[in-house]
């Protein structure tokens, strides 16, 4: 009954390219905004924060990173940990070695060098296809964690070889470090979903968005129609590591503070980014935010349910967890492949024909 | 022969070995890739509950205990007796069997005609589900495997061997456990190339490899060949599992040597037994030679990269491995 074009009249070609079309929509958007930055900021402690928010909003950058590549370029990665690492340890370097500059800054730069790794680990791409490049993408999951382990150079050649983030501040607020209030990682966190998510909006629904997906259709084709795949290639895996690598500094900064590489940035974290892509829905941004609130959220549900409703020993809680993750995976893949998104998707189309089914 | 020649042999005939233990593995991806399509992450986590069903069963494990004594409070874990092993082999192979019966009934059965893509994605999904079951059946605590299978070095060979190449060499120090793993993994392809060739339902399997639809029409059951080739995909694994956990024990890091064999597959090609064979003993040795001149300038543990960096390098020129099949595209 609310939710269609009828009636909402576009007088403009900026009103009618507009990401939302509908309405609905747009007060759905501006109220979620309104929420995650008016109400959830003075509502949130440290639990809220450091169990749900903060790793929910860095997954989703992380997501969409690899939707970018994965779902919209068809490109799968088992890299994303290794580029989460190249992300966390960039931003490192740069807070030590540039300790009076905004961390902000540090952390689009740590994106931007990744973004050059991913570029170059994105090279044989053109050659490999399929899984034999996401069998390729490992090489560099096992080379960039073992290169953070080995070099000390990259940990300051501290004792312990973790890397542990020093206190900055964005005007007088602490960020990182143990003073940091949960407010202020959600807000940080928070400010780069949000220019992230609009950014990857709207690079994939225009020119950029429309090449990857024929790259993603069939790359022949696309060739014969005049989109260069080495170059689109390319930008994908760079677009992609630089979402990735601004989550990875987050990740390490913002969220855990300090890190051991092979542990926080293993090869798991490159599946659960992707089974985050796969969950919410490959080629759509909401989907990643849809499938990192799942994956983010499956575990602590199921650790309240298992340990503190039922009483079960947490290690039994851990392996069922596994055991449901997989049987969902195979499952969405089964009944929806197009992930939660897609379930959102029907259930717009019949929202827009409700109450009357014909 | 100088002594350092003789380490250098002894380097490449303990990487040979380690190759091996990698074909093992890489076979199991071979059979289900060249039937079905399918390129099964999983084949590792079947390897590690092969090997974990096994140690249990011959323990005399009640399979589920953790889980029933939190539901229940009981307090129960073993039946009290020992399954000798030739017995219990037998019991895992069922168990495998009915294992592939359930993947392609309520899984793969679903999926058939989806791309390549998400069948791998599914089967890492398997991998995980397959890796809760096995944790809850058994617990995940390190398990042994007491097969009686040979451990240690062999002094036969270590005893024929000193003094080559001077006073100070000791002879060449290999495991015998591997050894036996290289003859098992002779036994086992000569067995699989023989059922391919010479039975009825090998035969059926290669047709269905060579094109679904021919051979359905000429009355073969896919469904019943794909039940088969997953069982065999489940022996195979179960002779890894129990390699491998003879070796290093029953526990998580077995999983792992899955994405060992990737890179194996990506040098061998995936459609091909004896590319797996060569490309697991190309890669175990040059692992080896690597860690062992390069290694320790770089400050060791290549081994954990070196594999997928070698196989990287060789995909950029040759993209369908050394015994592939020609990857032809069309428009």
């Amino acid at each position: 009954m609310f939710y269609r074009e009828a009636g909402d009249f576009k007088t403009s070609y900026a009103e009618d390219n507009q990401t939302f079309p509908i309405k609905f929509d747009r007060y759905r958007y501006w109220l979620v905004l309104a929420v995650a930055y008016l109400v959830i900021p003075f509502m949130i402690n440290d639990y809220w924060a450091n169990a749900i928010f903060v790793p929910f909003l860095i997954y989703a950058i992380a997501a969409i990173g690899l939707n970018i590549l994965t779902g919209y370029c068809g490109q799968v990665s088992l890299g994303t940990g290794g580029f989460m690492a190249v992300g966390a340890y960039a931003c490192y370097k740069l807070m030590t070695a540039f300790p009076d500059v905004n961390i902000v800054f540090h952390i689009l730069v740590s994106g931007g060098v990744t973004a050059m790794v991913g570029a170059a680990f994105g090279l044989p791409s053109l050659r490999i296809k399929g899984f034999y490049l996401a069998v390729a993408t490992l090489a560099a999951q096992f080379f960039l964690v073992w290169l953070f382990n080995k070099v000390g150079w990259f940990y300051n050649y501290s004792a312990s070889g973790q890397i542990s983030a020093p206190e900055r501040f964005v005007g007088p607020f602490a960020v990182t470090g143990p003073n940091a209030a949960p407010w202020a990682q959600y807000m940080i966190c928070l400010v780069f979903v949000t220019v992230c998510a609009v950014v990857a909006r709207n690079l994939t629904r225009g020119t950029l968005g429309r090449k990857l997906m024929a790259i993603r259709d069939m790359d022949i084709a696309a060739e014969i129609i005049g989109v260069n795949p080495l170059r689109t290639k390319l930008t994908a895996f760079a677009i992609s590591s630089f979402f990735i690598g601004i989550s990875g500094a987050l990740f390490f900064a913002v969220y855990l503070g300090a890190v051991e590489v092979g542990e926080a940035f293993g090869i798991q974290k490159s599946f659960l980014v992707l089974f985050m892509v796969i969950i919410g829905g490959l080629g759509s941004i909401f989907g990643s935010f849809a499938g990192a609130a799942f994956l983010v959220l499956l575990p602590v549900a199921l650790k309240f349910v298992g340990s503190d409703l039922m009483g079960w020993p947490t290690d039994l809680v851990s392996h069922l967890q596994l055991v449901i993750i997989g049987a969902l995976i195979m499952f969405f893949l089964i009944k929806e492949p197009h992930g939660l998104a897609q379930l959102w998707r029907v259930t717009k189309e019949k929202l827009r024909l409700w109450p009357f089914p014909h | 022969m100088s002594t350092d020649f003789l380490y250098l042999v002894e380097v490449l005939i303990n990487g040979l070995m380690a190759g091996v233990m990698y074909s093992l593995v890489a076979l199991g991806f071979v059979l289900i890739f060249k039937a079905s399509g399918i390129f099964n992450y999983a084949q590792g986590v079947m390897a590690l509950f092969a090997a974990l069903t096994l140690a249990g069963i011959m323990e005399g494990q009640v399979p589920f205990a953790h889980i029933i004594n939190a539901i229940l409070g009981t307090n129960i874990h073993h039946f009290g007796w020992h399954v000798p092993a030739v017995l219990a082999i037998l019991m895992t192979i069922v168990v495998m069997v009915g294992f592939a019966w359930g993947v392609q009934r309520f899984v793969f059965r679903h999926l058939v005609g989806q791309e390549p893509i998400i069948l791998f994605m599914a089967t890492i999904g398997l991998a995980y589900f397959l890796e809760g079951v096995g944790d809850l059946m058994w617990g995940s605590d390190i398990k042994t495997l007491a097969l009686g299978l040979p451990q240690g070095g062999s002094r036969w060979l270590e005893d024929m061997t000193v003094g080559w190449g001077g006073d100070d060499f000791y002879g060449f120090y290999i495991d015998k456990l591997d050894m036996v793993a290289t003859i098992v993994a002779i036994l086992l392809v000569a067995s699989l190339i023989a059922f391919s060739q010479y039975t009825k339902h090998g035969r059926a399997m290669r047709a269905v490899a060579d094109d679904h639809q021919a051979a359905l029409s000429v009355g073969i059951s896919l469904n019943f060949i794909w039940i088969l080739v997953w069982s065999l995909a489940g022996f195979v694994a179960l002779v890894a599992g129990i390699m491998w956990g003879a070796k290093s024990g029953v526990q998580f890091s077995l999983s792992m040597i899955a994405l060992k064999a990737l890179p194996v597959l990506m040098l061998g090609g995936f459609t091909s037994i004896p590319g797996a064979i060569v490309g697991g003993l190309i890669i175990g040795m040059g692992e080896k030679l690597f860690e062992y001149t390069v290694g320790s300038l770089v400050g060791g543990a290549t081994e954990n990269w070196f594999a997928y960096v070698l196989a990287l390098l060789f995909l950029v020129f040759r993209p369908q491995g050394l015994f592939g099949e020609r990857i032809i595209e069309r428009v």
